[in-house]
């Protein structure tokens, strides 16, 4: 039964994920939605950052904004992508000691 | 459109694997804990070793992976489960559809097949940031290299958490819970640095998720978040070519 279950998120996963793949030779679009598309990665980020940033300790938004604030910190000073996540983790450790 | 950078971005098949590695870290680095986690929450859950890695191997979605055994130790009827996977993984769809248009000029089926399966939030967020890659030459390595690494991450992590369990010290493992967060940050701020509308569409795209989570499941949010902030791209991004 798990099995099933399995098979059948994989499938309903999967499908979303390859169906652009497949189909895009076929279209064309208008330039607005190429646009359109261009922005997407940005949305994305943005939606996937927030809220959900608030709720990496659970019952304390606060650690996750601050630790959010540091990546945010360090990434406007141009360090490396690493430097940033790291000092993220380190700052929500501290936080929570 | 079809053609290559050939002059003075003459990276070899290896250079571009490990280019693609060093882009990958951050993602190796926030799946490893949550995989190890899920490992260990799946067995609890009554799964056995070899259900929970034939999850992160063919499903391979987190969120939704954490939902499902919840729902499966819960004993909820597998189609609600299979109904609410499909909600929340639904977002990609988006992001594939994004990622595959520009990949469409490079890449021919197959490539973008296998890409597209292996299309996670991450992988997605640090290829479409590094999406001018595609015109050099053997940049298929370098796609193909982030979504690997972080694929077998997952898998590996999943799988250690099942065998050995927690491994990592708690706190530490909490604590980079914030990782993916820090690397989506990492990788918005230097676009938003190049051209400040990338950063109001980011801000929008939060705003409406923000509004939308209030209404909606967590899944619809991210996606009406996605497109609609997207949609103000079409003016945000109109003076570039």
């Amino acid at each position: 039964m798990i099995l099933l279950i399995i098979l059948g998120m994989a499938l309903v996963t999967a499908l979303p994920r390859v169906m652009p793949a497949m189909i895009v030779d076929k279209l064309i679009f208008p330039v607005w939605v190429n646009r359109w598309l261009e922005a997407i990665p940005y949305a994305a980020l943005g939606a996937l950052i927030f809220p959900a940033i608030l709720s990496v300790k659970e019952g304390e938004p606060h650690v996750g904004l601050i630790g959010g604030l540091v990546a945010l910190f360090l990434a406007l000073f141009r360090l490396n992508i690493i430097i940033v996540v790291i000092g993220a983790i380190l700052t929500v450790y501290l936080l929570s000691l | 459109m079809q053609g290559y950078e050939t002059s003075e971005h003459h990276m070899s098949a290896m250079a571009m694997v490990r280019h693609g590695l060093k882009c990958g870290i951050p993602i190796i680095l926030g799946y490893l804990p949550v995989a190890i986690t899920f490992g260990v929450l799946a067995q609890q859950a009554g799964l056995s070793l070899l259900e929970l890695t034939l999850m992160s191997v063919f499903v391979y979605a987190g969120a939704s992976q954490f939902m499902g055994v919840n729902m499966i130790a819960a004993s909820v009827h597998s189609i609600e489960i299979i109904v609410a996977t499909f909600v929340l993984n639904f977002r990609h769809f988006v992001m594939s559809l994004s990622f595959m248009n520009e990949a469409r000029h490079y890449y021919g089926l197959p490539a973008r097949f296998g890409l597209s399966l292996l299309l996670t939030d991450e992988a997605f967020a640090v290829s479409a940031i590094h999406k001018d890659e595609m015109k050099k030459r053997h940049s298929v390595y370098f796609y193909t290299t982030i979504f690997l690494s972080a694929y077998l991450s997952w898998i590996i992590g999943s799988l250690l958490g099942g065998v050995v369990g927690e491994i990592m010290p708690e706190r530490l493992s909490q604590s980079m819970g914030i990782a993916l967060y820090a690397m989506f940050i990492g990788l918005l701020i230097p676009s938003v640095k190049k051209n400040i509308k990338v950063g109001y569409i980011a801000l929008i795209a939060m705003l409406i998720n923000l509004i939308a989570s209030q209404f909606m499941s967590e899944g619809w949010a991210i996606v009406v978040g996605t497109v609609l902030g997207g949609l103000t791209g079409v003016h945000f991004l109109k003076e570039r070519p």
